[in-house]
């Protein structure tokens, strides 16, 4: 299937839903790994909207990324509960095993706040981490 | 064959609980994947016949079945954490399988619902308005008075959206009712619907909450029938903190910016799609099926203090020695949650500060401790309640530091609409660093000498502090909505019990 046919597809998707803008965002963001201007085009004709109105939401929301990264990604919480438990003094290390390979984002809260620090690949939580058990994770993903 | 029970929440699941379920069902043992009772600090929890073991993992497996573990805790209903909590929002915790209606039926599931849509609209506001419950989101909003105005609107159309947004560190009590009992959020939210005449619902999750999602997906499914004509659906966040403030969330249920709304129009009267809309949080509607029971009202509002009635799910969070799940009534202090019920710090050290409230929310030092839990108790010295998540921090923590992380999550998250929290959270961030640096240094154009107006030195480190002291007044009374608003409630409580973090 083209990338336009997938495009419109998605779109179709969630037609005659209320509000359906963020759901077809989470599914193209999910299919592509972006959200770029083409999608962006795409999206506002089929909504009835402009393109920058469009462009606004996509760029207010941490979530949509305007273009892809081919890199696996790996969240780490470094809000202030994984704080106290000291996922600060694991980043240096963290860093240096994510190297240009691996994306390192960081998130605030992951809801394991009693059991950090904590780490999230795809839709894998991890908890309890230490610096050994962090890297392992990295190289790993 | 022996019956094994262990969680499926997403915190056993971090700490290994698929892996030890696999282990103990190739053993040829029934197991039993049920909802967690909250003592985060022994997961993955594993239950035989009403006793725990924990924290286990596939090594100890053995020893748990010859009964010669040295990870057994007793009977887990009497273990102290347990035994010492009331609850009823986590009543079935650790007891029932999540998705099982069943297990659901089988422990008063649904009665409130049925007695609701008996005794009607008015009859249900009366009891919640009765219950004296107040909105668990963080401020504490009186529900039934809310109720009472959706109910008053007229249209064609109305909502009841449940918060599920769950931003604030050290909170995840919305987490463990979606994934664990996902059944009595929809039966809290029937009873909203019926209450005040809306058909459709909204469940708005944060997307960084992969389990709570595919349940609540699954329980909106599986209980479509029972909940019928009421419809309920789910909706993922997409990353942004300020979509828990309930005009910004209904903004981006309805597909725009997550900016705030100025208020008025009330969302009661003019929310979501501008028809009149419940926001409610979790909590407050998973409290409401055991309120809508025979007499449950009068219960509820018979705990509790003042004016903070019926019993909180508090998250006991950070590094504390046992963290979880502790719901009580309102009341008990803050000394004996941290110190009696948590244990103290996870790592040992003397307790340094707490902040309650989340990233809102004030530090508060252990010369503190004797204050109640209850929202007026913690207004009067410049502190919140929130949504009831304590995170601990042993005396290694540099307030100052987590002050300037204030600052800086309210620049992450900002929504952008008003001047005081955009710009000034960025500017206590560089205010921050520069008391840091022990003051300020004038450079570049401020040096020349036409720069008559300018002051011939730069700030010193007292100085630089009473900017700050300034800035977060700004930002306090000059905020639209509570983030910008309530950052400096971290940043002050911090300067005012931790000056020598800041004058170093
Ligand atoms: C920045 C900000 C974030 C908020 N985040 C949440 C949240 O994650 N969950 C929530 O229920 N309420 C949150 N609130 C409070 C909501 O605006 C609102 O008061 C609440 O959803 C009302 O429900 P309640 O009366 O049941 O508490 C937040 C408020 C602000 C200002
Ligand atoms: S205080 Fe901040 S988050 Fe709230 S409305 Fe103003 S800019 Fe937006
Ligand atoms: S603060 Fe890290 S998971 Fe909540």
């Amino acid at each position: 299937m083209s990338r336009e046919q997938k495009l419109s597809e998605i779109i179709a998707d969630h037609a005659g839903r209320e509000g359906p803008l963020i759901p077809i965002l989470h599914d193209v963001q999910e299919e592509f790994g972006c959200v770029d201007e083409e999608a962006e085009q795409a999206i506002a004709a089929a909504l009835n909207l402009t393109r920058a109105e469009v462009h606004g939401v996509v760029s207010f929301y941490h979530d949509f990324k305007p273009k892809a990264d081919p890199r696996p990604v790996v969240q780490i919480c470094r809000a202030e509960s994984c704080k106290s438990r000291g996922v600060e003094a694991l980043i240096g290390d963290a860093e240096q095993a994510a190297g240009a390979r691996v994306k390192l984002h960081t998130v605030y809260c992951l809801g394991l706040c009693s059991s950090g620090p904590n780490a999230r690949v795809g839709d894998k939580l991890h908890a309890r981490l230490d610096s050994a058990a962090l890297v392992k994770l990295i190289e790993n993903a | 064959m022996t019956i094994v029970r262990i969680s499926d929440d997403a915190l056993a699941r971090a700490c290994g609980a698929d892996e030890l379920a696999a282990a103990f069902a190739k053993q040829g043992h029934e197991v039993q994947r049920v909802s967690s009772w909250g003592m985060h600090w022994l997961e993955p929890l594993v239950e035989i016949d009403g006793k725990g073991f924990g924290p286990v993992t596939v090594a100890d497996i053995d020893a748990i079945l010859d009964g010669s573990s040295d990870k057994a805790i007793g009977t887990i209903a009497e273990h102290p954490f347990i035994a010492s909590q009331q609850r009823l929002t986590f009543a079935r915790a650790g007891k029932t399988r999540p998705l099982n209606l069943e297990d659901y039926e089988a422990t008063g599931g649904w009665a409130g619902l049925k007695r609701a849509r008996r005794i009607g609209s008015d009859a249900i506001i009366e009891e919640v308005l009765a219950s004296g419950l107040r909105g668990r989101g963080g401020a504490g909003f009186p529900a039934g008075i809310k109720w009472k105005t959706v109910a008053g609107a007229a249209a064609d159309q109305k909502y009841i959206v449940c918060n599920a947004d769950e931003g604030d560190s050290a909170t995840f009590a919305d987490r463990m009712v979606m994934e664990g009992d996902p059944f009595q959020l929809i039966e809290g939210m029937a009873i909203a619907g019926e209450a005040v005449g809306a058909s459709k619902g909204y469940v708005y999750i944060r997307s960084e909450y992969p389990d709570a999602i595919a349940k609540m997906q699954a329980a909106a499914r599986i209980s479509a029938q029972i909940v019928a004509p009421f419809v309920v659906e789910i909706r993922v966040g997409a990353g942004a903190y300020v979509c828990g403030e309930e005009t910004s969330l209904l903004n981006s249920l309805e597909g725009k910016r997550g900016e705030v709304r100025a208020k008025p129009p009330l969302p009661a009267l003019k929310g979501l799609f501008g028809k009149p809309t419940v926001v409610n949080n979790v909590l407050t509607l998973t409290a409401i099926p055991h309120i809508l029971t025979e007499g449950g009202a009068a219960a509820y509002a018979a705990l509790g203090m003042g004016r903070s009635k019926g019993t909180m799910p508090i998250q006991l969070a950070g590094n504390i020695r046992h963290g979880g799940l502790y719901e009580t009534a309102f009341g008990i202090t803050l000394g004996e949650l941290v110190n009696d019920i948590g244990g103290g710090t996870a790592s040992g050290r003397p307790v340094k500060a707490v902040q309650v409230g989340g990233p809102l929310g004030a530090y508060l030092h252990p010369d503190q401790f004797d204050i109640p839990f209850d929202y007026e108790a913690y207004a009067a010295i410049d502190a919140l309640i929130g949504h009831a998540g304590l995170t601990v921090f042993d005396d290694t923590a540099d307030l100052r530091s987590m002050a300037r992380f204030a600052m800086e999550f309210c620049a992450v998250e900002s929504c952008g609409k008003c001047t005081p929290c955009r710009i000034g959270s960025t500017r206590g961030v560089e205010l921050i660093d520069r008391i840091s640096a022990g003051g300020r240094v004038l450079a570049g154009v401020e040096t020349a000498p036409q720069m008559h107006n300018m002051p011939k030195q730069g700030r010193t480190q007292d100085e630089e502090i009473q900017l700050l002291e300034d800035l977060c007044d700004t930002m306090k009374f000059g905020s639209l909505c509570a983030l910008g608003g309530f950052t400096p409630y971290p940043v002050m409580s911090a300067l005012k019990h931790w000056p020598e973090d800041f004058r170093k």
